[in-house]
């Protein structure tokens, strides 16, 4: 994975630029903050569909990117860490399925313990294989995810019917449609509500993301990455820092589950290997990350943006568009149009830009802070 | 024992479908050093040629025209994507195949649609009885289409030329550039020799006996159970292709009996991890050596 990474190492840009920066990511939070007061609430569904990608795919580019470990467990994890908010959150009326009623947030940080736990209980397996094999042997963890999705229908409620996970709250605020809320004349409903839970932890992933990428954690997983016999020389204890960003890298994966199935509002595991937490989701985050820019977090919200964000705009367009007017066998259909994009969006990154969408970003924005990096910090 | 034995006919007639599939991986990483995720799309493209073809030309010409269009896919493939990439690491190319992988399934499929067409016509579904045994004509027809196969490609892999600059450019591709050895044409026929043996295996995926269904994205997804087969035998070893597809053949036909169906899947994938956690490399794969 090496050649592909293009350089993430933090630098500290020129100051007028890095003023610059903080503006223009600031000026970004207040638009989104103030979005559900003006579109509409399928639009906002839109957008936490975008965030949910935009929190697995941050966790997916750590640990493909930054620590060179490739990866297509993430679906697996998905399935971890929705299956475990469910189960800890519902309530235990229901004898079908198992339910302990836990407070949801409390529940949330459970389901991103226990996918944490689960990454590092991989550890014997990442550890030891690079590259490729420990692509094809992470695929495993899909496969083990489908069979329990399968089989263990106490917990995620079977394949024909799935469960529905209990509304997510906070200190007795629920994330639904009850009591009445209303801002400068909107009402917060669902909608509304579920963006801003999105936003407070898109934002919480992505500062968390940057803060351990620019630390000693972050320098570890490269040096590791770039030559495990020489960072092992400097001192950096190896095994642990690949089971660590693999650990992490789950547990972002089990938080985007939870917001899958909080968006969903239900939790259906797989009847086949192509579904909600199957290869193809694997592949799709997989695609964030490539396109983005192997290691860039802000490449991975780009990525997201395209690979999540496609579908679900062109389907709000559909009408207006007027291309996905067939149905059934053979209709062309926004899925298809978008996977066509993101598929084609991998092979031209891979011929012409392997920093991804990061290092034209890169390269638009910073003429000065390439000149810099190019100087000083070559790795 | 007698279930025991007609499982075991069962998982070698399935074993040797996936050893030509993974054949196909290890030539290809043999040659370059990549990873083809787009081997399913191989294996769809031959038997979705058979299935539009074979209204008029038959079954055996409609067979040709697969096996060399899936053969001609993996040539474009390599042409048109990866020989422009020289620079690029064969990690990043692996990421490639999979952009092609996702755009050529989709599409057939989508194509495809409902239908779930059974490709194996000249072999489907006749079992012949011997000594209380059922024996699948599908699976017999398989496992001495793969024998051929495998036996002439060892052959010309150890004696002809285009052998011997295959195992060159395998050992050292640099080396064996300045040797005189075409690269070019020897990374060429890798992928052309993988891309029939994708077109061969669908004729035998897509059977009533092997899996119970026709050409679907289900073949796309039974085609993947050769990746544990060519990773558990080794990578850059064509015994262990043979013998990683086997075992994953075996393994998938016992756990489904003795376990359940559903996890069939999964045990082909579970003995993988295994083998890896033991032999990183596989069971027959060149192990890494680290220089400091």
């Amino acid at each position: 994975m090496r050649a592909t990474v293009a350089g993430a190492t933090a630098n500290a840009p020129a100051k007028p630029l890095r003023w610059l920066r903080w503006s223009a990511w600031l000026v970004l939070l207040v638009v989104l903050l103030a979005l559900p007061l003006y579109v509409g609430s399928e639009w906002l569904k839109a957008g936490q569909w975008m965030m949910t990608g935009a929190v697995g795919a941050i966790g997916l580019t750590m640990l493909v990117g930054q620590a060179g470990q490739l990866s297509l467990a993430h679906a697996f994890f998905l399935l971890a860490g929705g299956t475990t908010y469910t189960v800890l959150a519902s309530g235990t009326e229901d004898g079908r399925v198992v339910g302990f009623g836990v407070d949801p947030l409390l529940a949330l940080l459970a389901a991103v313990a226990v996918t944490a736990l689960l990454g590092l209980a991989f550890a014997p397996v990442s550890g030891r294989l690079r590259g490729i094999y420990l692509g094809v042997a992470s695929l495993s963890l899909v496969f083990i995810g489908l069979y329990f999705g399968q089989s263990a229908d106490r917990l995620t409620g079977g394949t024909s019917t799935g469960r529905t996970p209990a509304p997510f709250a906070l200190f007795g605020f629920t994330f639904d449609n009850s009591g009445s809320l209303v801002v400068l004349g909107v009402p917060l409903r669902q909608a509304e509500r579920l963006w801003y839970l999105y936003l407070a932890l898109t934002v919480i992933a992505f500062v968390l993301a940057r803060g351990a990428v620019r630390s000693r954690v972050g320098r570890s997983w490269r040096a590791v990455r770039d030559h495990e016999a020489s960072a092992a020389a400097m001192g950096v204890n190896v095994a642990w820092a690949k089971a660590g960003a693999f650990a992490v890298s789950s547990a972002y994966a089990g938080l985007a589950g939870v917001m899958t199935v909080l968006w969903f509002d239900i939790l259906k595991p797989d009847e086949n290997e192509f579904g909600t937490y199957g290869i193809n989701v694997s592949i799709a985050y997989l695609a964030m990350v490539i396109i983005g820019g192997l290691g860039s977090i802000g490449g991975a919200l780009v990525g997201a943006l395209i690979v999540f964000g496609l579908p679900q705009v062109l389907s709000l367009y559909s009408n207006q568009l007027g291309i996905f007017t067939g149905s059934g066998a053979g209709a062309v259909t926004p899925i298809l149009v978008s996977t066509f994009v993101y598929g084609a969006a991998i092979i031209l990154v891979v011929l012409f830009e392997p920093g991804g969408l990061a290092a034209i970003g890169r390269r638009i924005t910073g003429g000065l802070h390439a000149q810099r990096k190019k100087e000083g910090t070559s790795r | 024992m007698h279930t025991f034995l007609q499982l075991a006919v069962n998982g070698l007639g399935k074993g040797a479908v996936y050893a030509l599939l993974a054949l196909g991986f290890v030539i290809i990483f043999k040659a370059t050093e990549v990873i083809n995720f787009a081997h399913g799309s191989l294996v769809l493209f031959g038997g979705y040629l058979v299935v539009v073809t074979r209204e008029s030309l038959g079954w055996l010409g409609a067979s040709l025209v697969g096996v060399a269009g899936a053969g001609l896919l993996a040539v474009v493939v390599e042409r048109l994507l990866l020989s422009r990439t020289k620079l690029a690491d064969p990690n990043s190319l692996a990421l490639l195949t999979i952009g092609v992988d996702v755009i050529v399934a989709e599409e057939i499929v989508r194509r495809l649609g409902v239908g779930v067409p059974f490709l194996g016509e000249a072999w489907d579904a006749k079992p012949i009885q011997v000594g209380g045994i059922t024996l699948f004509r599908t699976h017999l027809v398989a496992m001495a289409v793969a024998a051929v196969l495998i036996t002439a490609f060892y052959l010309a892999f150890k004696f002809s030329n285009w052998g011997v600059a295959m195992r060159a450019q395998a050992e050292n591709r640099e080396a064996a550039a300045l040797m005189g050895i075409r690269s070019r044409q020897v990374t060429m026929t890798a992928w052309l020799v993988a891309g029939l043996l994708a077109g061969v295996a669908v004729l035998f995926l897509a059977t009533q006996d092997f899996s119970g269904a026709g050409l679907s994205r289900g073949t796309h997804s039974i085609a993947l159970a050769a990746f544990p087969a060519a990773i558990l035998g080794g990578l850059d070893s064509t015994v262990g292709a043979i013998v990683g597809g086997l075992i994953v053949g075996l393994v998938e036909a016992l756990s489904a009996q003795y376990i359940s169906f559903d996890f069939s899947k999964s045990a082909v994938f579970l003995v993988m991890l295994l083998v890896l956690v033991v032999r990183p490399s596989g069971l027959f794969g060149t192990r890494e050596s680290t220089r400091v």
